[in-house]
């Protein structure tokens, strides 16, 4: 933002400008920032299939605006705590032989209706609902701006910590265990990694398409990577590409911003499918 | 805990239960320095589940497990399945869960027979390569004990008489110790110093000779079985049962073509 001073003595015009780039930048910011982490627990999310999984702790967010407006808790807190609460519910069920497919689908569907029903009571988020289900990343400030960064950098940092060990839990878990490595502890790396993703990533492209933003970067990835790390640095590539490439299309074509950027994304999985067969 | 003596893993009168299932009962044995000991037993006998209860995956209900302290452990699972979507070159694979030099994995994949191929993706090797490079990665920590599952329940028989070449020669080169299950009676009496059988209890153990002749060997791989070690128990029990010479040779040479 300017100060009001500098607005009084230029002309409106420059002003709308000024402010205009001020709010795309962060826009921008946040969509990098944000893709630091989806691109490495994306490949994750692709490599041990947990696409569906991933869903059901992104509609859990909703129930956690829901519980912070109660609470008078700040957003961040309550998507945190229902996405990780999710993450945690799933993967114990998961342990226990739950048919996951059935269970997933009961979890994810019934978190985002519960979610719906429960804002449904708070006025005010009832007028700007669609944010929480698709993000409104041109409306991120500057401390947003701030947590989206520190969120993804702790992910990244925490993915970078036990990237060895995770990549040889998510090979085999036998082998995994052979090398004194707890899968389970690995998995809860991964579920509390997801989980701050899902607070992160709410304001930027909603609820509904974080698994999106997770999992399209990462396959785009796949068709041209070697190896595991080549595939996570790629999409980080991929989700920044797409992020900056949705802010353009839905300036350019005044279209909602969060769909836009998994538009673009899904374009660039489409173009690298291609190019890999051709 | 650490085990007093030359042996280098050890089992004292373990019990393994899943819920109320007793899947292994009063299991006792130990592997020594340089022996070669083969498991053998039936579907669900509990092969696999002795292998991992030792190596610490499942966990034992009674009884204790002991190893040398600090014993270098290979494991060669029975399969490794890598999931299509994960981009990974042998090389990279190597390298999990520890670092190694070029140079060591260069050496580890001559020594298995797969020099110079560190550059492929994980997902396109046959059976055999996959087992090999598993091997490979096994030798990479300098095991004094092997331990395989099965590993080369996907190859065919000229395959797997060659991986088992390939495990003794590893054996006399580092004197590794190695114990591994097989279903493959041929391979058993060529390669193992000393075989255990078991069916959710250790049945007979002894020289691969001494086991074949005992009859609780018999009664559980006999007629009623099938597959190969039926096949190959019911040749054997005809060259026994009728003293007749010229099957008991027939044995020998066949059990020298194959192995």
């Amino acid at each position: 933002m300017r100060t009001a001073t500098h607005t009084t003595i230029t002309t409106t015009m420059t002003t709308s400008t000024i402010m205009f780039d001020d709010f795309l930048v962060r826009a921008g910011l946040a969509a990098v920032g944000l893709s630091l982490a989806t691109g490495p627990l994306g490949s994750f999310v692709v490599w041990r299939r947990m696409a569906y999984f991933g869903d059901a702790t992104a509609h859990a967010a909703v129930l956690g605006v829901a519980l912070a407006l109660a609470t008078d808790l700040p957003i961040g807190l309550g998507t945190l705590t229902v996405a990780l609460a999710m993450a945690v519910t799933v993967a114990g069920l998961s342990a226990r032989g739950w048919a996951m497919d059935t269970t997933l689908g009961v979890l994810a569907h019934s978190a985002l209706a519960f979610g719906l029903v429960a804002v449904s009571f708070f006025p005010t988020v009832r007028t700007d609902l669609s944010s929480y289900l698709f993000g409104d990343i041109l409306a991120v400030s500057r401390s947003e701006l701030a947590l989206v960064w520190l969120g993804a950098l702790a992910v990244l940092a925490l993915l970078a910590w036990r990237w060895q060990r995770l990549l040889t839990a998510t090979l085999s878990e036998d082998l995994a265990h052979a090398a004194g490595i707890n899968p389970d502890r690995e998995r809860l790396v991964l579920l509390i990694a997801l989980a701050l993703v899902v607070a992160v990533a709410l304001k930027i492209v909603g609820a509904l398409l974080i698994a999106a933003m997770l999992i399209i970067p990462a396959a785009a990835a796949r068709s041209f990577a070697r190896t595991p790390e080549a595939m996570a640095a790629a999409a980080i590539v991929v989700g920044a590409v797409s992020g900056l490439g949705g802010l353009g299309l839905s300036l350019w074509q005044d279209t909602p911003t969060g769909p836009s950027i998994i538009v673009v994304a899904a374009a660039l999985f489409a173009l690298t499918s291609f190019a890999r067969r051709v | 805990m650490s085990l007093p003596g030359p042996s280098l893993i050890a089992a004292e009168h373990v019990c393994v239960r899943f819920g109320p299932d007793e899947v292994l009962h009063d299991i006792s044995l130990k592997v020594d320095p340089g022996e070669i000991v083969t498991i053998l037993g039936p579907n669900g006998s509990g092969k696999s589940t002795l292998l991992r209860a030792l190596l610490g995956i499942v966990p034992v209900a009674e009884g204790r497990l002991l190893r040398q302290d600090g014993l270098r452990i290979g494991y060669v699972p029975q399969k490794l399945t890598v999931d299509r979507t994960m981009p990974i070159t042998v090389r990279r694979f190597l390298s999990l869960p520890t670092l190694v030099t070029d140079q060591a994995a260069a050496e580890a994949l001559a020594r298995v027979g797969m020099a110079g191929q560190g550059a492929e993706q994980m997902t396109t090797l046959s059976g055999g390569q996959l087992q090999r490079v598993l091997l490979a990665r096994a030798l990479l920590g300098k095991p004094q004990l092997l331990m395989l599952d099965e590993p080369t329940s996907g190859l065919d028989q000229p395959g797997e008489a060659a991986f088992y070449r390939l495990i003794e020669e590893v054996r006399a080169e580092t004197g590794a110790a190695v114990l591994m299950i097989s279903h493959d009676l041929h391979v058993v009496m060529a390669a193992s110093d000393r075989v255990i059988c078991l069916n959710g209890h250790i049945c007979c153990e002894g020289t691969p000779r001494v086991v074949s002749t005992a009859p609780e060997y018999r009664a559980l791989f006999g007629l009623g079985t099938q597959g190969a070690l039926a096949l190959y128990r019911h040749e054997h029990d005809h060259a026994h049962e009728d003293g007749h010479p010229h099957h008991h040779h027939h044995h020998h040479d066949h059990e020298h073509d194959h192995v």
